[in-house]
C-alpha cells in the first residue's frame, strides 16, 4: 500500500478556468485528478442536448481537455475521476476513447463508466409504486410537477468509482456522482478502506468537500486578508495529500499563486454547510464539528480527528422541471440624484406593465450601487452616487407576457427620467426557468453498473 | 447546540432580543467585520452563512452575542423564514441557516445574488456591544 497519494482538484464547476487541470497535471507530481462538472441546472441542459442528439448530453469541454492531458496522464499514471458524463456517460466515454486512439494510446489505457444514476425513465414506475419523491424542502409530492420534469438523477457515491478504479480505469467517467465521491473513491481504492469504516470515509468526504470548489480553498474568494493573497492570476488549485489513516494535508503546487492556510480552509469548510454534525453523502455521514486543522508550513494545512457515522438508507435525487419564464432588464442612471431617478423609472415601468395587463408571479426591482446585495443593511442610498443601475426582473408562466416586458425597458430612455444609458445590449432575453426538485429514494431501488472499456 | 429563532414581523409574537450576558456598565460597539470573516452559499431558498472568528479568543463573544434571534433581526426584510444556528467550536465558527432568503432560490430567483454569496459580508455589518473590560482584554481598545 502506498503511504500517501495526491489528489488534485482541476475544476470547481462547469465553466471554471479551462487551463487549471492542465496546470495540475504539469505543475508537479500528482496521482489523481478530480474534475467536477455538474450543477443541478447542468443536468437539464444536457438532457435537452441528448433529446436532440443521442450522442450528446455530457460536458463537452472534457473531451478537448483529455486530448491535451491524456498522454501525460498515461505516462505518469495519473488517473482521472470526473462526473463529466452528464446524462450520457457512455457517449462521453466513446468520445474520450476516440481521442485516446487518435493519440496512439490504444492498448495502453482503460476508461471506466459508471451507469445507473439516470432515473428519468423510471419516474412513473416509482410514483405508481408509492415512492412519492416528495420535495425535501417543501414536502410537495412530485406528481404536482410530473408533466414538467426534464431530468431526474440520483447522486451516486464513491463505491462505483472504486469498482472502476479496481478494474484498471485510467479515466473514470460518471453521470450524477457526488463531488465528494470523486475524491473519496481514489482514497478507498488505494488504502483499501472498508465500506463501514465511517471515520475514514468521513475524512475522505471532507477532503473532497474542501477541494470540490477548486481555488475557493486556496485563496480564491477568500475574505481573510484578501489583499495580501499573492498572484491570484496564477492561482494554484488545491491538492489533497491523503494518508491511509484518514488524515490528510491540503496543499498546492510550488510556484503557484493563491494561499492555502487555516483561514482559507475554514472558509471553504463552512461553504454551503447545513447541520455541521450531519453532512450526509451516499457514502457516510460526516461530522464537521470533529475536524481539526493545523498549520503544517507554507501553503500546507493538516486535517485530522474526523469522525463519521453510518450512511443513510437513501440516495438524494436531483430532479429538474420547467417552471415558467423570466427576464431581467437593466438601465443605468447618472448623477445627480441617480437613485431617485432609477426609482422613478421603476415606478413608471411598473405602471406601464400594469396598464398592459401583464401577469407575473413576481416583479423584483434592485438598485445596483445602492442595495442589490445587502438590501436595507446598506443604509440610505447616497444622493451623490455617481450612478445607480436599475435592475428589474419578472417571472411568470406566460412566455408572451415575459416577452412583452422585455420590450418596455429601452423605451424608458426617451420616455422616463433623464441622465440614463446602458441599453446598448438590446432587449433582455427571455429565459426558460428550469427549477430544481430535491428528493430522497431508498438505495435499494437503484442499481449501478460499472463498465471498463479497453481503448 | 442549535437554537431556532422565529421572528414574526406582522402581528405575531415578539421575541425579546436582549438575551445577552450581563454587561459592565460601560460598553463599546464593535462591528463584526473586526471580529470575524465569513463565507456564504445556498441550498435552494436557504442561504448559509459561516461566521469564523478572526482570532480564537473572539469565538466566545460570537457565541454569546451573535444569536439566531439577533441574526434574524439583522436580516429583517431579507430573511423571510427562520434562522438556525450551529456551533463549530473546533474551527471557532458559527453556521447560520437563513431560510426563505433567496427569492425562491436557484434558477427561480430574480435576485442579483440568487446564491446568497454576499450575505456573508452582510452579516459582517452587524454591530455588537462589548463591555469595556472585555474589549480591553481582547485588545479591541
Amino acid at each position: 500500500m502506498r503511504e500517501k497519494i495526491k489528489i488534485a482538484s482541476g475544476q470547481g464547476f462547469w465553466g471554471d478556468l479551462l487551463d487549471a487541470p492542465v496546470r495540475q497535471v504539469e505543475g508537479g507530481e500528482i496521482d489523481y485528478l478530480m474534475l467536477d462538472y455538474l450543477a443541478e441546472v447542468t443536468m437539464s441542459i444536457m438532457q435537452k442536448q441528448r433529446a436532440r442528439d443521442p450522442g450528446a448530453g455530457y460536458a463537452r469541454d472534457f473531451v478537448p481537455l483529455m486530448r491535451e492531458i491524456l498522454p501525460r496522464c498515461v505516462e505518469k499514471n495519473i488517473r482521472v475521476t470526473a462526473n463529466a458524463g452528464g446524462v450520457n456517460p457512455p457517449a462521453c466515454a466513446a468520445a474520450v476513447a476516440d481521442v485516446a486512439r487518435e493519440l496512439g494510446l490504444s492498448g495502453r489505457m482503460k476508461i471506466g463508466i459508471v451507469i445507473g444514476d439516470d432515473i428519468m425513465e423510471r419516474i412513473d414506475e416509482f410514483l405508481s409504486r408509492g415512492i412519492e419523491l416528495r420535495n425535501m424542502d417543501t414536502g410537495e409530492p412530485l406528481s404536482s410537477v410530473r408533466a414538467s420534469i426534464q431530468s431526474a438523477n440520483v447522486y451516486l457515491g464513491a463505491q462505483p468509482l472504486v469498482e472502476a478504479l479496481a478494474g484498471g480505469a485510467q479515466v473514470v467517467i460518471t453521470g450524477r456522482a457526488t463531488d465528494t465521491g470523486l475524491t473519496l473513491a481514489p482514497l478507498i481504492h488505494e488504502f483499501g478502506w472498508r465500506a463501514d469504516d465511517w471515520d475514514r470515509l468521513a475524512a475522505g468526504t471532507i477532503a473532497g468537500h474542501i477541494i470540490e470548489c477548486g481555488a475557493q480553498a486556496s485563496g480564491g474568494n477568500c475574505q481573510y486578508e484578501w489583499e495580501s493573497i499573492p498572484d491570484l492570476a496564477n492561482v494554484g488549485f488545491p491538492i489533497v495529500e491523503g494518508s491511509p489513516d484518514g488524515t490528510f494535508v491540503i496543499t498546492k503546487h510550488d510556484g503557484t499563486g493563491g494561499r492555502v492556510s487555516v483561514p482559507s480552509i475554514k472558509e471553504q469548510l463552512v461553504y454551503e454547510m447545513g447541520d455541521p454534525h450531519e453532512y450526509i453523502t451516499p457514502d457516510c455521514v460526516a461530522d464537521f464539528t470533529s475536524i481539526q486543522l493545523e498549520d503544517a508550513g507554507a501553503d500546507r494545512v493538516r486535517v485530522h480527528g474526523i469522525k463519521g457515522k453510518p450512511a443513510t438508507a437513501f440516495y438524494k435525487v436531483s430532479i429538474s422541471y420547467s417552471a415558467g419564464f423570466k427576464a431581467v432588464g437593466t438601465l443605468v442612471y447618472s448623477w445627480p440624484d441617480a437613485y431617485a431617478k432609477a426609482r422613478a423609472a421603476d415606478q413608471i415601468l411598473r405602471a406601464r406593465l400594469e396598464r398592459l395587463g401583464l401577469k407575473f408571479d413576481l416583479i423584483h426591482t434592485e438598485f445596483v450601487g445602492a442595495n442589490a446585495t445587502h438590501g436595507a443593511l446598506a443604509g440610505e442610498p447616497d444622493r451623490d452616487a455617481p450612478e445607480v443601475q436599475l435592475r428589474v426582473g419578472v417571472r411568470g408562466s406566460d412566455r408572451a407576457d415575459v416577452e412583452r416586458f422585455t420590450k418596455e425597458i429601452a423605451p424608458l430612455v426617451l420616455t422616463g427620467p433623464p441622465g440614463v444609458t446602458g441599453f446598448a445590449g438590446g432587449r433582455p432575453k427571455v429565459e426558460e426557468i428550469v427549477a430544481y426538485w430535491p428528493a430522497l429514494i431508498p438505495k435499494t431501488e437503484i442499481e449501478t453498473r460499472v463498465e471498463v472499456l479497453e481503448v | 447546540m442549535n437554537d431556532v429563532a422565529r421572528w414574526e414581523n406582522e402581528g405575531g409574537a415578539v421575541i425579546k432580543l436582549d438575551t445577552r450576558r450581563q454587561k459592565s456598565l460601560s460598553t463599546m460597539k464593535v462591528q463584526l467585520v473586526k471580529l470575524a470573516h465569513a463565507r456564504s452559499g445556498d441550498k435552494g431558498d436557504t442561504a448559509n452563512v459561516g461566521l469564523i472568528a478572526l482570532r480564537d479568543e473572539f469565538y466566545p463573544l460570537l457565541v454569546s452575542e451573535v444569536t439566531a434571534e439577533r441574526v434574524k433581526h439583522h436580516f429583517e426584510g431579507i430573511c423571510k423564514g427562520t434562522v438556525e444556528r450551529f456551533e463549530l467550536p473546533n474551527i471557532k465558527a458559527l453556521n447560520f441557516l437563513l431560510h426563505e432568503s433567496l427569492g425562491g432560490g436557484g434558477t427561480l430567483s430574480l435576485m442579483t445574488d440568487a446564491q446568497g454569496k454576499t450575505l456573508s459580508t452582510a452579516l459582517l455589518r452587524m454591530v455588537i456591544e462589548i463591555g469595556d473590560d472585555e474589549a480591553r482584554s481582547l485588545g479591541l481598545q
